[in-house]
C-alpha cells in the first residue's frame, strides 16, 4: 500500500438551526408526525413560490466569516431539476454557478501524541440549497410512504479541496468542521437526525501521476463511518488496481453492517440536473454592512480561544485544546475560573476535564444538564485554593453538590463540618493521643519500618475524618518521632 | 344591468338599483344560457358566488362597499381559490380544488367582488386560441365558428358574450391582449411584478403577469387598483408605494386632450405580416390619436424579429421545470395503472398533458440540457436584455408606443392548431413587451370582416397610470369597444 497515494474530498451538508424552513414558514423541528410540518409551498402545490429565510443567509456569512472565506456580494439560487417521489416541485433550489461561499480553510490536528500533526482543509465554496422529504418504504403493503417534513429545511452544504490523504485527515476534517459549526451556532451537529452529514469523494493514485478516478461515498452520519467506509473504499480501489482493474466513477453508499461499499449508480446513468437560476427568486445580494454586522456578532473561534487560554491560563496545548472542543465546555471553564480565581486555573482545567467529566459520563449527561454549575464548581476549587478542604474533601463536597446537597461548596463545608483542622495546636494535641494508642506502631516506625509512619499519618486522618489539613500532620509527626 | 360598465354597475349597486345577489343572479342565468355553447367556464358555482354576493349586499347596506363591492367578475382558472375546482385547463389538475386562495383572488374578496367561476384557458396558459384546453375550446362571440384567442379565451369571450361585466387574465407572451383583440375588450397587462404571482400557477415564471380584462380602460383601472400590490409572499413583487390608476382619466380633457403626448410607431410593427384590414384599423386609430392632439414619431425596436424566437427558448425551458411538480404523487392526475414509479410517472405525465404542453416541455428540456444550454438558453437571455434595451432608446424619443396587437383578427377553430409556428406567430406583437417586463393594453380599434381589431399600446415601466389614460382617451372619442356582438 505504500506506494499509493490516497486523494479525499468532502462534501457536507449541514443543516441550518433556523426555526423555519429556508422557502416557506413552516417549522423545522425533528420528529414531528409525517407532513405535519409541510405548508403548501412545501408541498409544491400549485402556484406557491419560495421566499428566502434571511436567517439562512446569515448563518452561511457566519460560516463563511469563521473559515475566512469570501462572501459574495451576489449569488445565484438555481433549480436543480430531477424526479423523485420525496422532490415535491420536481426540482431542488440550490447554487450552483454562484454559491454565498467561497474560499476558506479548516486547521486539523491529526493523529495523537507524538505523532500529531497540523494541517489545513482547503475549502472550495458553501452554498446555501433546500433539503428533500423522506421516503418510507415499510409499513405501506408494497407502497412507499412520503414524509414531506423535511422537505424545505435549509442545508449549507460545504465542500472541501481534494486535501486530505488518509481516513485520520478525514475524519479529524470532519469532527473540526463539526465543532466549528455547532460553535457558531448554525448547526445542531446531531448526526443520528442527519443534521450533519458527509460524502467521501475517494480516489488513488501513483505518486506523481494525475489524479485517479473518484468514487463518492454518500451519506455518512457518523465519524466511524466515515473511517471505516474511507478505508474499505481505499483498499478496494488499490486492489482494483493492483489486480490490473479500472476505477469507473460512482457513487457509492456504505453498509455499516457488511461494513463494505456498493455502486448506488455510476456516471452513465448519471442526471442531467439542467441547472438554471430560479425565475421565482432574485439573486441574492449581501451588502458590505451586513457582513460586517454578523462579523461584530460571531463569537471568538476555537482557535483564537485556545491561543488566549494557554497564553491567559498557563494551560498546555493539550488542555487548550480539550477545553475548547466546544464553545460550551469553554464557556463553562471560564465562568468556573471566574469565581475561582485566575491563580486556580490549572486546577480549574482538571476538576472540568477530569472529575466533572468522569462524573458526568457515569451518568450519562450532557454538560448542559450538569447538577453542578460552573458557578459551584469555581466555589469548590477556590475553597481547595485556599486550603480550606483538601483534594479529598473537595471530591466528596463535590459529590454533595452534585446530589443537591448544599447550593454551594460553603455551605456543604459549613453544614457538614468539613473545614480543614489547620490550627496546629489542635493537631498536635491529637498526633499525641494517636501516639499514645498506637505504641505498637511507634515501636515498629523506630525499628525502621518506614510503612508504619503512613499508617500513623492514616490513624490521625481516621480520627479527623480526614478533615487535618495532611501537610501539617506529616510535618508535625515527623517531628515527634524524630 | 347587462352590459353595463364596472363603474355603471357601482353607481347602480350605491344607489340600490340592484343588489348584488341579483345582479349575480343575472349574470349566473346569462351563463346558463350561453356557456354550453360557447364554453367561456370550466367551473360555476353558483352557491359560492351567491354566498359572496351576499356578504357584498350586507358590506352595501353598511356603507362600508367599494368600487368593485357587489361586482360579480369571473377569475381565469389559472388562478388558485380556496374550495375552487382550480384545473389551469388541464386533465392533470381537473380535479384538483384549491386549499388556498391566490393573492390576485385574495384582493377582490377584500374588495367585495363576487367570484363569478373560473374561465376556460389554453391549458396551463399555453396556447393562442383556446384549443388546447383539456375542457374543449372557446367559442368566439363574434363568430362562434372562430377562436377567441389564448391563454385567456375563456375570460375574453364570458366578457365579449356579456355573461360577465369583467374578468382577470395572464399574459405571458401575450394572452390578455391577444384575446382581448380577437373579442373585442380592453385588456391590460402591468409591468411585471406589479401584480402577484402568489397563488396564480406559473407557466413562465419571469413572463407571466396577471391583469384586468373588461369592456373599458376605466374599468381596467377599477381592477387594477383592486389586484396591484406588494406581496412578501411573491419575491418577484416589487415594493413600490400604492396608487390610484385610474388618477389621470379625469385629466387633460378638452379639445386636444393628448396634446404633448409622443407615439412612437416602430417601424417593424407596420411591415410585411400583417394582415391589411388589421393594418387598416391601426392606420385609423393613428389618425384618430393625431386628431386628440397627439404627434407620431418613428421609432425601431431592431430586436424585434428575434423576440418569438428567444421567448420559445426561454418559455417553454421555465415552463418544463414548472411543470415537474406535476407527477401524480402528491396530487392531481395519476394513471390508474403502472408497474414501478418510472411508469407511473411516464403514464401519469403522459396521459395528463395534452400535446402542447408536452411540446413545450420537451423543447425545454433540451435548451436546459448539458452542451444546449449556452447556444440556447443563455443566448436567448442575451437576446432578451437586448430587446429590452431597445424599449429603453425607443422611450428615449416617446411616451407610448402604438401598433396592432395581434397580425390577425379571430381565426377559424382548428384552423391553425396543426401549425404550431404559425400559431406562435399570432403574437409576434406582444412578446417582446413580456420579454422586456413593460406594461402593455390592446383596446378596441374596429373590425375587419365583421370581426374585432385590438390596437395595443406598450408603455415605459410603472406607466400603466398614463396608458389608461391614452386609452381612455380614445374611448372616450370613438365607440368600438362599446360594441358586442349579438346574443
Amino acid at each position: 500500500m505504500n506506494h499509493w497515494e490516497v486523494v479525499i474530498g468532502i462534501e457536507t451538508h449541514a443543516q441550518l438551526a433556523t426555526r423555519s424552513k429556508i422557502f416557506s414558514g413552516a417549522s423545522t423541528a425533528f420528529g414531528a408526525a409525517p407532513n405535519t410540518q409541510a405548508c403548501a409551498v412545501d408541498l409544491a402545490l400549485p402556484g406557491v413560490l419560495p421566499v428566502l429565510n434571511r436567517g439562512a443567509v446569515e448563518c452561511a456569512i457566519r460560516f463563511g466569516l469563521a473559515i475566512g472565506a469570501e462572501i459574495a456580494p451576489k449569488s445565484v439560487f438555481a433549480r436543480k431539476n430531477y424526479f423523485y417521489p420525496d422532490l415535491p416541485k420536481g426540482y431542488q433550489i440550490s447554487q450552483f454557478e454562484l454559491p454565498v461561499v467561497v474560499g476558506g480553510s479548516v486547521a486539523i490536528q491529526v493523529g495523537q501524541g507524538e505523532q500529531v500533526y497540523e494541517k489545513t482543509v482547503h475549502l472550495t465554496r458553501a452554498h446555501l440549497e433546500e433539503d428533500a422529504g423522506k421516503s418510507l418504504h415499510e409499513d405501506f403493503h408494497g407502497k412507499s410512504g412520503i414524509d414531506l417534513n423535511r422537505a424545505g429545511t435549509p442545508l449549507l452544504e460545504i465542500v472541501t479541496e481534494p486535501d486530505m490523504s488518509s481516513s485520520a485527515e478525514a475524519v479529524a476534517y470532519a469532527r473540526a468542521l463539526h465543532a466549528l459549526v455547532r460553535w457558531i451556532g448554525i448547526c445542531d451537529g446531531n448526526m443520528q437526525e442527519g443534521s450533519f452529514r458527509c460524502d467521501a469523494n475517494v480516489s488513488v493514485r501513483r505518486p506523481g501521476a494525475p489524479l485517479g478516478t473518484r468514487r463518492e461515498i454518500k451519506n455518512l452520519n457518523s465519524f466511524r463511518f466515515l473511517q471505516q467506509a474511507i478505508d474499505y473504499e481505499i483498499r478496494w480501489q488499490i486492489e482494483t488496481l493492483e489486480d490490473g482493474g479500472r476505477i469507473q466513477q460512482a457513487t457509492v453508499l456504505f453498509d455499516p453492517d457488511t461494513g463494505e461499499t456498493r455502486v448506488m449508480r455510476t456516471k452513465e446513468d448519471a442526471h442531467d440536473y439542467r441547472y438554471f437560476p430560479d425565475p421565482d427568486l432574485l439573486p441574492l445580494l449581501i451588502p458590505r454592512d451586513w457582513v460586517e454586522r454578523t462579523q461584530a456578532a460571531l463569537p471568538e473561534l476555537p482557535a483564537a480561544k485556545k491561543r488566549r487560554f494557554m497564553a491567559d491560563y498557563g494551560l498546555s496545548a493539550y488542555d487548550a485544546t480539550t477545553l475548547t472542543a466546544s464553545l460550551e465546555i469553554a464557556d463553562f471553564y471560564e465562568a468556573t475560573v471566574a469565581v475561582a480565581g485566575k491563580a486556580a486555573a490549572k486546577p480549574c482545567a482538571n476538576w472540568v476535564m477530569v472529575d466533572l467529566a468522569a462524573r458526568l459520563n457515569r451518568d450519562e449527561r450532557e454538560l448542559a444538564d450538569s447538577p453542578v454549575s460552573a458557578a459551584q464548581l469555581g466555589g469548590l476549587v477556590a475553597r481547595i485554593a485556599d486550603n480550606t478542604i483538601s483534594n479529598n474533601i473537595a471530591k466528596k463536597v463535590f459529590e454533595a453538590l452534585w446530589n443537591g446537597e448544599g447550593a454551594s461548596a460553603d455551605e456543604i463545608i459549613e453544614k457538614q463540618g468539613l473545614k480543614q483542622i489547620t490550627d496546629s495546636g489542635a493537631i498536635e494535641q491529637l498526633i499525641d493521643e494517636v501516639l499514645a494508642a498506637n505504641a505498637a506502631m511507634v515501636a515498629e516506625f523506630k525499628a525502621g519500618k518506614e510503612k508504619a509512619f503512613n499508617a500513623l499519618v492514616g490513624q490521625a486522618m481516621k480520627a479527623t475524618k480526614g478533615k487535618a489539613n495532611p501537610q501539617q500532620v506529616n510535618e508535625l509527626l515527623k517531628k515527634k518521632l524524630s | 344591468m347587462i352590459g353595463r360598465t364596472l363603474k355603471e354597475l357601482g353607481a347602480a349597486l350605491a344607489g340600490r338599483e340592484i343588489s348584488s345577489v341579483e345582479l349575480t343572479q343575472l349574470h349566473l342565468d346569462r351563463i346558463a344560457r350561453l356557456n354550453p355553447e360557447i364554453n367561456a367556464f370550466i367551473t360555476v358555482d353558483a352557491e359560492r358566488s351567491l354566498a359572496q354576493a351576499r356578504a357584498a349586499d350586507a358590506r352595501l347596506a353598511a356603507g362600508e362597499g367599494g368600487a368593485l363591492t357587489g361586482i360579480p367578475i369571473a377569475q381565469k382558472d389559472i388562478f388558485c381559490a380556496e374550495g375552487w375546482r382550480t384545473t389551469c385547463g388541464s386533465k392533470m389538475l381537473g380535479d384538483f380544488v384549491s386549499p388556498y386562495d391566490a393573492t390576485v383572488i385574495e384582493k377582490f374578496a377584500a374588495a367585495g367582488a363576487v367570484n363569478l367561476g373560473k374561465t376556460n384557458m389554453d391549458e396551463f396558459a399555453m396556447g393562442s386560441s383556446n384549443e388546447t384546453s383539456h375542457f374543449g375550446p372557446v367559442r368566439n362571440p363574434w363568430d362562434r365558428t372562430r377562436v377567441p384567442g389564448g391563454s385567456s379565451g375563456g375570460s375574453a369571450a364570458a366578457v365579449a358574450a356579456l355573461m360577465a361585466p369583467a374578468a382577470t387574465g395572464t399574459d405571458t407572451g401575450g394572452s390578455i391582449r391577444q384575446p382581448a383583440a380577437l373579442c373585442n375588450l380592453t385588456g391590460l397587462k402591468p409591468t411585471y411584478g406589479v401584480v402577484s404571482r402568489w397563488g396564480m400557477i406559473a407557466f413562465a415564471s419571469s413572463l407571466d403577469q396577471a391583469g384586468p380584462m373588461a369592456r373599458t380602460a376605466e374599468d381596467c383601472g377599477l381592477m387594477l387598483n383592486a389586484m396591484a400590490g406588494f406581496d412578501d409572499r411573491d419575491s418577484t413583487s416589487l415594493e413600490r408605494e400604492t396608487e390610484d390608476y385610474c388618477r389621470e382619466l379625469a385629466a387633460n380633457v378638452g379639445e386636444k386632450p393628448l396634446s404633448g403626448l409622443k407615439i412612437g410607431l416602430p417601424k417593424e410593427f407596420f411591415g410585411e405580416g400583417c394582415d391589411a384590414g388589421v393594418m387598416a384599423c391601426v392606420q385609423e386609430a393613428i389618425a384618430e390619436y393625431r386628431r386628440l392632439g397627439a404627434e407620431t414619431v418613428e421609432v425601431s425596436l431592431p430586436n424585434m424579429r428575434l423576440a418569438v424566437p428567444a421567448y420559445y427558448v426561454i418559455a417553454p425551458a421555465e415552463a418544463s421545470s414548472n411543470l415537474s411538480r406535476y407527477d401524480g404523487v402528491r396530487y392531481g392526475y395519476r394513471a390508474p395503472d403502472y408497474a414501478d414509479l418510472d411508469d407511473m410517472y411516464r403514464k401519469t405525465r403522459a396521459q395528463g398533458f395534452g400535446a402542447e404542453v408536452k411540446r413545450r416541455i420537451l423543447i425545454g428540456t433540451y435548451v436546459l440540457s448539458h452542451g444546449y444550454y449556452d447556444a440556447y438558453y443563455l443566448q436567448a437571455q442575451r437576446i432578451r436584455r437586448l430587446i429590452a434595451d431597445d424599449f429603453v432608446a425607443a422611450f428615449r424619443q416617446c411616451d407610448v408606443i402604438l401598433g396592432p396587437t395581434s397580425p390577425c383578427t379571430a381565426f377559424g377553430l382548428g384552423e391553425k392548431a396543426a401549425d404550431p409556428v404559425q400559431m406562435y406567430l399570432s403574437d409576434i406583437y406582444t412578446i417582446a413587451v413580456n420579454l422586456a417586463g413593460l406594461p402593455g393594453m390592446s383596446i378596441p380599434c374596429g373590425f375587419s370582416a365583421g370581426l374585432p381589431v385590438g390596437l395595443q399600446l406598450i408603455g415605459d415601466y410603472f406607466a400603466e397610470a398614463r396608458l389608461l389614460n391614452v386609452a381612455h382617451r380614445y374611448q372616450q372619442a370613438t365607440d368600438w369597444h362599446l360594441k358586442t356582438p349579438d346574443a
